[in-house]
């Protein structure tokens, strides 16, 4: 992943934009599109989300992109119903699966129901072992034994290194290492549709494209995967479509393509990130700090 | 030197019934991160509901019934009143739970009366004599039974589903349900499995040399409180440790009450207290807790 990013950095997006709906989406609308319809969330008085409408087609990825506080984490929550241990509600609103009502159940039936959230910051069971948590993960699973067997199989393909660290400790392992038994915890329920909360956060660039390949692959495995970044460069590359998310409001959406070429992405988000974004941006950069390139 | 075998065989024996209340302590603290002040009256129902079946039923099919009539009114207070109170704060929870001590034992002490009741255990006051060291029956048995129980309750916790969820729910509750996990279940095992390790234990508080059950049995189940505590309250092995810890030096000080009279009377109650100071002063977080770092 790596090499392919240093190489064409141009080319990239239009990559991965052709490959998702070339190897997923020949299904058309089916049983596992998530929904999101006129969403509003409030934590008391506060209002975080303001109808906020998305749609993640069967294994498609989609991305939402925003700030600091723009909702996307509020956003996950609310899909997941675990707003209530941060104190928030949904207002209003409704979250379907495959045509199902899925914003009236409690979670554990969001997570039967197929859908798998991998928290921001990783959240990993620090003192569990590494086994342990991906059995942790498979709690919520509708499957039985079979099934289990068969995702730990799956992730343990997908991470070899979670196979090898089976009987350490969750917290003794490095950053990167977390993030991927976060992301193999939550794919040890089988899920339809993943749910990333900043998968790249805190982690070093090599290890971020680690992980955007993971996400390509278990894409690729049939699992549509929501995708939520503040790495916009990232995560454009990968998504087939993008919501950009501003202080609880969709404010811009389209396919990730259109997106990462309109100036206002390129400029707010993609600016400071994306070299070549940024250079393509005349009279743009002496105000914002240039960084270079992660890879090279 | 035999008083000194005797009395730490005996003190190991105590150790181990006061550990099987601790570990009651510790379930409830890490599934709710709740200390149960009602824990004392839940010992005294299991006691009391074997004492008045064990005459028409036997006393092995009493103890079963004791067990689950323990569990059933653990499992009660859970659904009827913590659960109400789920997400409340902790410390109003504890608070709420003296309450419910204080209901639970009024009505035990009315039914009580000044009776002393037997449970009718079949050890009697036999002794096992090994040589210049005896021992009571009862105290070999009370070790036997809760080495029993710790260790199918240990290997479950390491083992089980149950166990993963327990584990899962007491690091972090959030992450927990992101998973599937039911945390109204996990807590209304917890307190279940309290329920009945306290009933397994008012067995062995009242039997010989104690002469049965009555009021202040539960005062003596007031013991396992710094047990839990010096052990750390959130640590399984700490329950065991600090069941041990004062067992014996309960045992001790009073088999050398008479070389400690300068220190007056009754030290026996008073050194488990002195010791939970001692290693509280050393050991904030108790000997295997979890350091907290408090965040603000």
């Amino acid at each position: 992943m790596g090499g392919g990013t240093r190489g064409s950095p141009g080319g990239s997006p239009g990559g991965s934009a052709s490959r998702s709906p070339g190897g997923t989406s020949g299904g058309s609308p089916g049983g596992a599109d998530l929904v999101v319809r006129d969403l509003s969330v409030g934590y008391g008085p506060v209002r975080a989300l303001r109808q906020v409408s998305l749609e993640v087609p069967e294994a498609a990825v989609v991305t939402v992109l925003g700030g600091n506080g723009a909702g996307k984490s509020t956003l996950l929550r609310a899909i997941s119903r675990t707003l209530s241990f941060q104190g928030g509600a949904t207002t209003g609103g409704t979250v379907t699966l495959g045509g199902r009502r899925i914003d009236g159940l409690a979670p554990d039936r969001v997570v039967a129901a197929g859908v798998s959230q991998v928290p921001e910051g990783r959240r990993v069971f620090a003192r569990m072992t590494v086994a342990d948590n991906l059995r942790a993960g498979a709690l919520g699973a509708s499957g039985g034994r079979v099934e289990r067997a068969a995702a730990l199989r799956r992730v343990h393909e997908l991470f070899p290194v979670l196979a090898e660290r089976a009987q350490q400790r969750a917290g003794l392992l490095s950053g990167g290492e977390q993030q991927m038994l976060a992301v193999a915890r939550a794919l040890m329920a089988a899920p339809k549709v993943l749910l990333l909360d900043e998968p790249s956060l805190g982690l070093a660039p090599l290890m971020a494209a680690r992980i955007a390949d993971t996400v390509r692959e278990i894409n690729a495995q049939g699992t549509s995967v929501l995708l939520v970044e503040q790495n916009a460069a990232l995560a454009l590359r990968l998504a087939t479509r993008a919501y950009v998310l501003e202080v609880g409001e969709v404010t811009l959406s389209g396919p990730s393509a259109e997106l990462a070429a309109s100036d206002e992405v390129r400029r707010r988000y993609l600016g400071v990130v994306d070299e070549d974004a940024a250079a393509d941006v005349p009279g743009l950069t002496p105000s914002m700090p240039r960084l270079t390139r992660w890879e090279s | 030197m035999s008083t000194f075998a005797e009395l730490l065989l005996n003190g190991i024996s105590m150790g181990s019934v006061y550990a099987l209340i601790a570990l009651g302590f510790v379930v409830i603290f890490r599934a709710t991160e709740v200390v149960n002040f009602a824990h004392a009256s839940l010992l005294l129902a299991g006691g009391y509901v074997t004492a008045s079946l064990h005459d028409d039923i036997g006393f092995w099919p009493a103890l079963l019934a004791g067990i689950a009539g323990a569990a059933l009114i653990g499992a009660a207070v859970e659904f009827l009143v913590m659960r109400r109170a789920r997400g409340g704060d902790h410390s109003v929870l504890a608070i709420v739970t003296i309450g419910v001590d204080i209901l639970l034992t009024t009505e035990l002490t009315r039914r009580l009366g000044t009776d002393v009741l037997a449970l009718g255990d079949p050890w009697g006051d036999a002794v096992l004599t090994l040589g210049p060291i005896s021992l009571a029956h009862t105290r070999i048995a009370a070790f036997v039974a809760a080495a029993l129980l710790i260790t199918v309750f240990l290997l479950a916790f390491r083992y089980t589903s149950w166990g993963v969820a327990m584990r899962a729910a007491a690091e972090s509750p959030e992450t927990a349900a992101l998973m599937g996990v039911r945390l109204g279940r996990v807590s209304l095992g917890a307190w279940a499995v309290a329920g009945g390790l306290a009933a397994v234990a008012a067995l062995f508080l009242t039997v010989f040399p104690t002469p049965g059950l009555e009021r202040a049995t539960s005062l003596a189940a007031f013991k396992a409180f710094p047990a839990a505590i010096l052990g750390g309250l959130d640590s399984t092995t700490g329950a065991l440790v600090g069941g041990l810890v004062v067992g014996v030096t309960e045992s001790l000080a009073t088999g050398y009450q008479s070389d400690l009279a300068f220190m007056g009377r009754g030290l026996g109650d008073l050194a488990p207290y002195l010791v939970m100071v001692a290693i509280l002063l050393v050991r904030p977080a108790g000997l295997f807790g979890t350091k907290e770092p408090a965040r603000v």
